[in-house]
């Protein structure tokens, strides 16, 4: 296919995130927040990226936008690694972020316009104060604020509102990959409707590239073409979006889409849910080989000893598992 | 006789900025061994009910008017003496953060007992048994050396769970689950789900499941309680209120989320943002965000309607009646030449 042979738009090769952990006088422990993990984002397209608090899919975020120094590991934009400061500066008005909460990641003291308008700021993108009142104003219009909420604080507005700031923000610089970090999930069901809809209706318009990180997996399968799912700082399965909600492979796939709750009493109450016992491990204290083998009802020996590899297993699907035959 | 008859309950909050009607006129009953849900939108009233049938408001809450009864025994006005006699004893209640509940300088263990020490005439030592029996039926593995380990030992889940063990120590009758599971992860969710489902079975309890998640009611309860603005909406069993949605908000929530039917699809969602309780309309509060409003929606409140037996919704979409019917036609008639 034509689509093989293009450069993805982010490619990630083998991204470690470790942070040292205080255990004490002089004594630190590596915490492996994101450990060893590979995937790359075709222009145009959705990741969603899923899985349980604690599995690094905020940190894979950040540290693909450079918000932390890598621990080890390649990001490529455009075919290009980035390295230098001045990679990363300009890879940084191209890529931006959307955070969850939008009452914490807006200023208080900043007027909606000074809000928008900061990136606007940092990379000298105006000539004049006319050309910049003009550019936040378009920016504005595009998330559906009016040019009279210019000079309000972001505590004038609702949740819905507030996020489509934080959106507005995020496209000032006319970015190609936005990473929205769980952007929907603070807000009320009506609300979030709305704006998963202005995603969709930017990406159709400008072309843009998401992450789609979030834990609520009925709005992630909305919303992307691929999904990735993580465990422990690790990724366990990635494939198209129906693919593997309809066919998920790997066990811990299999029982975190099982365990959604789902808007229907018939099917919901015929739902066979695989359960899970215990909790998810303390990273600082990840099991040794796959960090799943804890609570999968099909560890085996070989799970203890060795992390499985992340293979693909048909076209586009990868799984990192060891007894994937015996399972399935 | 119902086991809780709520009827015609107003609660407000007395604020600076003036009153908050946050509770306009709730009513309904609740059966034994019911699992009712109350869904609804940040603001909605659905915690304010709880917190006004447990009477733990905050103290610029007031009961306003209305009843509040268990098994024929009037709560509204009784007293803190007698609600201390139902609070843990009748209803107990659980909170989304389990940390609410817990205080982080005392064992788990003396914070079970203590509930139970408090409620009923067991000494000590039965009290002990009772909260390591409680703590198993919860399935916390090893309970007699959890029973010396502090809340900051337990992780998110498991903590919820010692609540659930807490809240049922004194054989309630009721249990309010009030967003239970909304600070965990899906997995844990499922555990803590099927928990309350398995323990509501064995017990015989009734639960108000109050979520704003229709997954969790659509897996979890018997009737619904649809509210907006402090006012119920919609009620029903809950097959009726996801198959057969007859008010214009709760059909929005349902086309607001996304199914296996909206894949590569727009959502339909409700246009507008949640009202401010402080300055209510005139009419159905949903109004000004419904798409099908008619003239009257916005001059007159509408009435509980029925739609059958185990449903009704307060929507003037579902007049039937001539008399009413006519009273819909001369409102819209009127509407429009006033504007006009």
């Amino acid at each position: 296919m034509a689509d093989e042979m293009k450069t993805p738009l982010i490619e990630v090769r083998n991204l470690k995130e470790y942070f040292d952990i205080n255990m004490g006088l002089f004594k630190t422990k590596p915490l492996k927040a994101v450990d060893d993990v590979s995937f790359f984002i075709n222009k145009g397209e959705t990741l969603g990226l899923v899985g349980e608090s604690g599995c690094g899919k905020t940190t894979v975020g950040r540290t693909l936008l450079h918000l932390y120094k890598p621990t080890g590991g390649e990001i490529l934009y455009n075919g290009k690694p980035i390295v230098t400061k001045a990679d990363i500066r300009e890879f940084r008005k191209k890529a931006t972020m959307v955070f969850q909460d939008p009452y914490s990641s807006l200023n208080p003291r900043m007027t909606v316009s000074d809000i928008i308008g900061e990136p606007l700021d940092v990379h000298k993108m105006y000539k004049t104060k006319e050309e910049r009142r003009d550019m936040i104003l378009e920016l504005m219009g595009q998330v559906g604020l009016n040019s009279e909420h210019a000079s309000r604080y972001a505590h004038e507005f609702s949740g819905g509102q507030r996020q489509r700031i934080g959106i507005a923000r995020a496209l000032a610089m006319k970015p190609d990959f936005i990473v929205c970090d769980e952007p929907v999930s603070a807000l009320d069901v009506s609300i979030q409707a709305q704006v998963i809809n202005m995603f969709d209706e930017l990406q159709e318009k400008m072309g843009l590239t998401y992450l789609f990180i979030a834990h609520d997996l009925l709005v992630v399968r909305h919303i992307s073409d691929r999904i990735a799912v993580m465990y422990l700082g690790k990724m366990v399965e990635l494939a198209d979006a129906e693919e593997i909600y309809n066919h998920p492979l790997h066990p811990y796939s299999k029982a975190l889409i099982s365990a959604v709750p789902i808007p229907d009493p018939n099917i919901a109450r015929a739902n066979q849910r695989i359960p899970l016992g215990g909790d998810i491990p303390s990273p600082l204290n990840a099991p040794s080989g796959c960090p799943f083998r804890t609570r999968c009802p099909y560890a085996t020996e070989a799970c203890a000893a060795e992390m499985p590899e992340f293979r693909e297993v048909s076209k586009g699907h990868y799984v990192a598992c060891h007894n994937l035959e015996k399972i399935n | 006789m119902a086991l809780l008859e709520v009827k015609d309950l107003h609660t407000s909050f007395f604020t600076d900025a003036g009153e908050v009607k946050a509770v306009n006129g709730v009513s309904f009953n609740l059966d034994r061994g019911r699992v009712l849900g109350i869904v609804g939108e940040s603001g909605s009233g659905k915690s304010v009910t709880a917190y006004s049938i447990m009477q733990i408001l905050a103290s610029t809450g007031k009961i306003v008017s209305g009843s509040v009864k268990i098994d024929g025994q009037e709560l509204v006005g009784a007293g803190e003496r007698v609600m201390r006699t139902v609070r843990g004893n009748r209803i107990s209640i659980i909170f989304q953060d389990p940390m609410t509940s817990l205080n982080p300088t005392y064992t788990i263990g003396h914070q079970l007992m203590e509930a139970i020490l408090l409620h009923t005439d067991r000494d000590k030592k039965q009290a002990y048994d009772r909260a390591v029996e409680m703590l198993r039926l919860v399935n916390i593995n090893e309970p007699e050396k959890r029973m010396k380990q502090y809340p900051h030992e337990f992780s998110g889940g498991m903590r919820q769970r010692i609540v659930i063990a807490m809240a049922l120590a004194c054989e309630p009758d009721i249990l309010i689950a009030d967003e239970p599971t909304t600070a965990l992860d899906v997995t844990i969710q499922a555990q803590i789900l099927e928990l309350m489902g398995s323990l509501q079975k064995e017990l015989g309890m009734a639960i108000i499941m109050i979520t704003h998640d229709l997954g969790v009611v659509a897996q979890m309860c018997d009737e619904v309680i649809v509210m907006y603005a402090g006012s119920i909406c919609e009620q029903g069993t809950a097959d009726e209120i996801f198959y057969n949605p007859s008010h214009e908000y709760t059909k929005g929530l349902m086309r607001s989320i996304p199914t296996v039917n909206t894949m590569g699809e727009k959502l339909k969602p409700i246009a507008g943002t949640p009202i401010d309780l402080l300055n209510m309309p005139a009419g159905c509060p949903f109004a000004p965000r419904c798409e099908a409003a008619m003239k009257i929606c916005l001059r007159q409140r509408p009435a509980k309607m029925i739609i059958n037996d185990d449903h009704h919704a307060s929507c003037w979409m579902n007049v039937k009646e001539e008399k009413a019917l006519g009273l819909v036609e001369k409102e819209n008639k009127e509407g429009e030449e006033s504007n006009g």
